[in-house]
């Protein structure tokens, strides 16, 4: 599968000196491709999330158009966008993701249980050993520290192994050791025939990286 | 999956407290709407069968019995008493125009010394003419009364193939009527035969008010229905003008005044619904709005897991559903268990006939109550479901990290 940006932006409206509009994202193209781990980096407030949350389906770009293998992403029903994230696409947000009334497990197998599925526990249980978490399978997310909670949405988002994943700092919460776990986890999904897409701060991230960008004031360069 | 992992089900696991709030909220307005309509419909039947008990357009007694034996307090409040006229005056209301169809009636109290079981209210009527009492028997009892034979309304304590005794003579009871709500629950019903023997007893027993009656040769109350082309009013004054000392009165206007009162009662029991219910769904749409609000995180998470908008509507809606189905469910059998053992002490507290409906119509109440509970439930929920539905997943998820 191949995600691939046209001439895509975002403008927000903010108040300022001249202008009350702002564009978080400046008109870009993009690919995303399988099999690869492309790593983006840049300041913060520089429009790295924007970005991630339009290949999400998530934010609909001001100008510009998002393919999944030549369909227009948001010309896609609201119905059909959803299915096709549930199966395809994994997305690790910014910050803490958990449902509070569900166990860590039962975060996990969301994307299955969500459209009454099959929970595949499992797959789920595997993935929470790999991410060095499986004691804290029927812990509450109230009981888990910060970089547990990243781990649990990092399973969460690889359980359907999606040939897409979008990953917003999913290290920001972890020691070194944890992150080089995490980083190997998602070349190894790469090398696998995902297309994976991470947004981080972790200069080390360059070594795992396939391509590696930068974003500047919503400017997208290649390093 | 199961029902019990479904997302719905565990939100509202993971929130006892406002889940048992939110129930318990439901239960008290579908226990309201219910119990309330199930009063006010009681009143209407018990109201509808005192009419048809009466069963006549026009009741002539003697005219010291609207006074000195106050006669509404015998026909709507089951107080004992008795007066008679003399038989020439049925005659002369017999003579009056417009008359279709008409029987007397007779009246004795029996007392609660040793010679009689029960003190109540015996009424006597005429096989031959009546229209009133004998249609009504017929219901409980298909045979006609032999001479000694009693009918007994459903509050007393007698039984078919029981002897209750009246003035020293024996008297079998035939029937038990159903119940009418009325005062009538608590009477005896005869024939004139029957009772003009337990007249004349009473008065050999000098237990009996009047002394110089022959039983005989009077009556207590002549009941007329209007033939075809005459109004009520038409025949009422008709007697009132022509024939001395009796008094025709309008049943209608003999229990408008429990009418007045049951139209008093309904609209307080009305307003009370209707003030609960406003109430109750203001409630229930702050509850749902705080609820689906401070978990908004969650909904764009699942939004990010891949639940469309719809399903997150159908989300709130699903809590909303379960939280008042069972809370409604509570309530009305909550209703059902105040009212149906009770509904004895709640007529005497009203004073008011009260009949409660056919188990059929309250099972509809039932349902019905259920329904506007839930429905109600639905509708405060359904703006939260919508602005769920309608929320910005990528604004939501960059708030509070
Ligand atoms: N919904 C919005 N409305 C208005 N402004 C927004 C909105 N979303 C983002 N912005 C602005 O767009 C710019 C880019 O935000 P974005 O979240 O993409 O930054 P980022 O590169 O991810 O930063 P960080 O590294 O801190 O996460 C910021 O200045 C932000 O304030
Ligand atoms: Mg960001």
């Amino acid at each position: 599968m191949i995600l691939k940006a046209e001439k895509i932006s975002k403008e927000f409206i903010r108040e300022m000196k001249n202008t009350n509009r702002f564009f978080a994202v400046q008109e870009t193209d993009f690919i995303l491709e399988s099999g690869s781990l492309t790593v983006l980096m840049g300041r913060s407030g520089s429009g790295k999330s924007t970005l991630l949350n339009m290949f999400a389906g998530l934010m609909l770009p001001t100008s510009g158009k998002i393919l999944l293998d030549n369909t227009d992403m948001y010309s896609l029903p609201d119905k059909e966008l959803s299915e096709f994230r549930n199966r395809h696409i994994g997305v690790i947000p910014q910050g803490q993701t958990a449902l509070h009334s569900l166990n860590v497990l039962e975060n996990v197998c969301l994307p299955y249980t969500l459209g009454g599925e099959d929970a595949h526990e499992a797959d789920a249980l595997a993935l929470l050993e790999t991410l060095e978490i499986a004691p804290l399978q029927a812990a509450m997310p109230a009981e888990l520290s910060g970089g547990e909670l990243r781990r649990m949405a990092i399973a969460r988002a690889f359980l359907r192994k999606p040939e897409i994943i979008l990953a917003d700092e999913p290290t920001s919460d972890l020691d070194d050791e944890t992150t080089k776990i995490v980083f190997s986890f998602l070349k190894h999904a790469a090398q696998n025939g995902s297309a994976v897409f991470v947004v981080t701060h972790e200069n080390d991230a360059v070594q795992y990286a396939d391509r590696v960008f930068r974003m500047n004031a919503g400017i997208l360069e290649e390093q | 999956m199961k029902f019990s992992k479904s997302l719905p089900f565990r939100n509202l696991a993971g929130k006892p407290v406002r889940t048992t709030v939110l129930i318990l909220l439901t239960a008290l307005l579908s226990l309201t709407v219910f119990g309330g309509t199930l009063m006010i419909i009681s009143l209407k039947t018990g109201l509808h069968s005192l009419e048809s008990r009466l069963g006549a357009d026009i009741m002539v007694v003697p005219y010291e019995a609207t006074t000195k034996a106050n006669l509404e307090n015998i026909v709507l409040q089951g107080a004992t008493g008795y007066f008679y006229m003399d038989n020439a005056r049925y005659e002369k209301i017999a003579d009056c125009d417009g008359i279709g169809q008409i029987s007397a009636q007779f009246f004795l109290a029996s007392a609660s010394s040793s010679c009689c079981s029960v003190a109540v209210q015996i009424i006597g009527f005429d096989p031959e003419t009546d229209f009133t009492i004998t249609p009504w028997i017929q219901k409980s009892y298909g045979q006609e009364l032999q001479k000694f034979d009693v009918v007994v309304g459903n509050d007393l304590n007698a039984f078919v193939g029981d002897t209750i005794t009246f003035y020293g003579i024996d008297c079998h009871v035939a029937a038990k009527l159903d119940k009418t709500g009325t005062a009538f629950d608590t009477a005896v019903f005869t024939n004139q035969e029957t009772i003009k023997a337990l007249i004349q007893s009473s008065l050999d027993l000098k237990m009996n008010t009047f002394q110089n009656i022959d039983p005989e040769k009077v009556v207590s109350c002549v009941m007329i229905n209007a033939a075809e082309g005459y109004t009520v009013e038409e025949i009422v004054n008709d007697i009132n003008i022509h024939v001395k000392k009796v008094k025709a009165i309008q049943t209608k206007e003999m229990i408008s005044g429990i009418s007045d009162s049951l139209a008093g009662i309904s609209d307080i029991i009305s307003i009370l619904i209707l003030v609960v219910w406003v109430l109750g769904v203001v409630i229930l749409l702050l509850a749902f709005t705080m609820s689906v609000n401070e978990r908004k995180k969650e909904f764009a998470v699942l939004r990010v897991i891949g639940a469309s908008r719809n399903r997150l509507a159908g989300i709130v809606m699903q809590e909303a559903l379960l939280t008042c189905l069972s809370g409604s469910i509570i309530g009305t059998a909550l209703g059902l268990v105040i009212i149906m053992p009770f509904h004895q002490m709640i007529e005497e507290q009203l004073n008011l006939p009260f009949l409660l409906p056919a188990s059929g119509k309250i099972i509809g109440f039932v349902i019905a109550a259920v329904l506007v509970s839930v429905l109600s439930g639905c509708i405060s929920a359904a703006a939260s479901a919508f602005r769920i539905s309608r929320i910005d997943t990528a604004l939501i998820l960059r708030g509070d990290n």
